[in-house]
C-alpha cells in the first residue's frame, strides 16, 4: 500500500509543544541579540537626531510613545489571530499563544498612556483627556485586563482559552476604532502621520528613528512572547507533573494502611 | 420561542428574578450621586443625563449575572443546547425577556430618577428616549459576558469587568445624545443613531459570541 503520511504544515508542525519548545529555544539567542541590537541603534539615533523646530527635545518622547501604541495594537491582532487559530482549528499552542501575550499587550498599552500622557503634559498642559484616540486605548487596556481577569479564572487551560478566545474576537472591533478614531472625531491627538494612504507625512530625519525604534519593539514582542510562551508550556508540564505525582501519592497512602493493619 | 420569551418574563419578575433588585439599585445609585456632589441644583441638572445612564447601566450589569445561571443550575441549559431551534436565536429571545423584564422599567422609572436630579422636561425625555434606545445594547453585549462566565463559580463578578469596556461606546452616544437635545447647537441626530447603530451590531454580535460561549461551556 502507498504511504498515505502527508507531511505536517508550518503550523501543525508547530502544534507539538515539544518541537516548539526546541525550535524556539535555538531561536531566541539570537532574537534577543537582534533585539538589543536594534534598542542600541535606535536609541543613538533618538538622542543624536535633530530636535523638532517646535516641539524641542520633547519630540523624543514620541521615538518611545508612537512603537508602544502600534506594538499594543498588533499584540492584540497576534492575539485575534491565536483566538481564531484556538476556536476554528483547535490548535493546541494557539492557547498558550494568546494568553502569554495578555499580559505583553497590557504592559505596551500601559507603556503608550504613561509615555502618552508624559508628552501630553508639556504640549497640551493636561495629563489625560478624554478625546477619542485615549478613550478607546484606555477601552483597549481595560480589556486586556479583563481577558488576564477571564484567564486566571477558569480552572480548566483548555476551556479557559476557548472563553478568552471569544472574548478576544468580541473585542477585536476596538482595534480599527482606536487606529480611525483620529480621523472620525475632532480630536486633541495628533492624526494619522505615518499609516496613510497619501504616505507618511513626518520628515524622514523623524521617521528613521521612529521606524528602527518601531522594529526594535517588535522584535521585543516577538521575543518576550516566545519566552512567555516556553513558561506558560513549562507551567502546565509541571502542573501535570504534580498531578501525576498527587496521584502516586495517594495511592500508596491508600495501600499502607492496608499493610500495616495486619 | 413566544414560550420561551413569556417563561422568562415571569421568571424575571419573580421574588428569585433581578427585575425588582435591578430597580432599587437604579435607584440607589442616582439617590447616592447627590449626597455625594451636594444639593446644587445647577450642578446637578448638569450631570443629570450621565448619572441616570451610569445607574441605568449599572443596573443592567448587575441583573445579567442570572442571565443563565437560573438554567445552568436546574439543567435547562443542557436542553437549549439540544433544541432545533439555533442557540442563537434562543439567547436572542432571552436578551429581549431580559430587557423588557430588567431593563424597560429602568427606562420607564429614569423621568422620575431624573426628578431627583433636577432634569427639565426636554432632558428627561431625551434621556428616556435615549436609554429606550441604547439600552437594549447593554443586555445584548452582556449576554455574551454572561455566557462567557456562566460555568464560573464567581463569575458574576467577572461580568461587569469584562463588558464595560464594550458598554463605553453605548453611554458615550446616549449621554452625547441627551445633552444635544438639551443643549442648543449639538445636534442631537447623528450620536442618536450612532446608538441605534450600536443597538443592532450588538444585536447580532452578542447573541452569537454567546451562543459560542455557551456551546463552549459545556461540562
Amino acid at each position: 500500500m502507498r504511504d498515505q503520511r502527508s507531511k505536517p504544515g508550518l503550523f501543525s508542525g508547530l502544534a507539538n509543544p515539544t518541537r516548539f519548545l526546541s525550535l524556539s529555544g535555538r531561536v531566541l539567542p539570537f532574537m534577543t541579540g537582534i533585539t538589543l541590537l536594534l534598542f542600541a541603534f535606535g536609541l543613538y539615533l533618538c538622542f543624536s537626531t535633530e530636535a523638532d523646530y517646535q516641539q524641542g527635545d520633547t519630540v523624543r518622547i514620541m521615538y518611545v510613545h508612537v512603537p508602544a501604541a502600534w506594538l499594543s495594537m498588533m499584540c492584540y491582532m497576534v492575539m485575534a489571530v491565536a483566538a481564531l487559530g484556538t476556536l476554528v482549528w483547535r490548535h493546541p499552542l494557539a492557547d498558550v499563544a494568546h494568553k502569554a501575550a495578555a499580559p505583553i499587550g497590557a504592559a505596551f498599552t500601559f507603556l503608550a498612556l504613561l509615555t502618552g500622557s508624559l508628552w501630553g503634559k508639556p504640549m497640551w498642559g493636561a495629563w489625560w483627556v478624554w478625546d477619542a484616540r485615549l478613550t478607546s486605548v484606555f477601552i483597549l487596556f481595560l480589556m486586556y485586563l479583563g481577558i488576564i481577569a477571564l484567564n486566571r479564572a477558569v480552572d480548566d487551560p483548555g476551556r479557559a482559552a476557548r472563553l478568552a478566545s471569544i472574548l478576544i474576537l468580541v473585542g477585536v472591533v476596538n482595534i480599527p476604532i482606536i487606529k480611525f478614531s483620529v480621523d472620525w472625531w475632532n480630536t486633541l491627538h495628533q492624526p494619522a502621520s505615518v499609516m496613510r494612504l497619501d504616505g507618511p507625512a513626518i520628515d524622514p530625519e523623524f521617521l528613521r528613528p521612529l521606524a528602527v525604534m518601531a522594529l526594535a519593539y517588535t522584535f521585543a514582542f516577538f521575543t518576550m512572547h516566545l519566552v512567555a510562551m516556553r513558561n506558560e508550556i513549562f507551567r502546565r508540564r509541571v502542573a501535570a507533573m504534580r498531578k501525576v505525582a498527587a496521584n502516586r501519592a495517594g495511592r500508596k497512602a491508600a495501600v499502607q494502611p492496608v499493610k500495616e493493619g495486619r | 420561542m413566544l414560550a420561551l420569551y413569556l417563561r422568562d418574563l415571569k421568571l424575571s419578575v419573580r421574588a428569585g428574578g433581578s427585575a425588582l433588585i435591578g430597580v432599587l439599585f437604579f435607584l440607589c445609585v442616582v439617590t447616592v450621586i447627590p449626597f455625594a456632589v451636594g444639593p446644587d441644583l445647577a450642578l446637578l441638572a448638569r450631570i443629570a443625563a450621565g448619572v441616570v445612564w451610569i445607574g441605568a447601566l449599572l443596573a443592567t450589569l448587575i441583573g445579567l449575572e442570572r442571565l443563565f445561571q437560573g438554567e445552568r443550575d436546574d439543567g435547562s441549559l443542557d436542553l437549549l443546547r439540544m433544541q432545533e431551534t439555533p442557540l442563537v436565536l434562543t439567547v436572542f429571545i432571552k436578551c429581549l425577556a431580559h430587557w423588557t423584564a430588567s431593563v424597560l422599567p429602568l427606562v420607564i422609572l429614569s423621568p422620575v430618577m431624573g426628578l431627583l436630579m433636577n432634569m427639565s422636561a426636554n432632558a428627561m425625555a431625551a434621556t428616556a428616549l435615549t436609554l429606550l434606545v441604547g439600552s437594549p445594547a447593554i443586555s445584548f453585549i452582556g449576554a455574551a459576558g454572561a455566557a462567557i462566565t456562566v460555568s464560573l463559580p464567581r463569575g458574576g463578578l467577572l461580568v461587569p469587568v469584562l463588558i464595560l469596556p464594550l458598554a463605553i461606546p453605548v453611554l458615550i452616544f446616549g449621554v452625547s445624545a441627551s445633552y444635544a437635545a438639551v443643549t442648543e447647537p449639538q445636534p442631537f441626530l447623528p450620536p442618536f443613531l450612532i446608538l441605534a447603530a450600536l443597538t443592532l451590531f450588538f444585536a447580532v454580535i452578542g447573541p452569537a459570541a454567546a451562543a459560542l460561549a455557551l456551546r463552549q461551556a459545556e461540562d
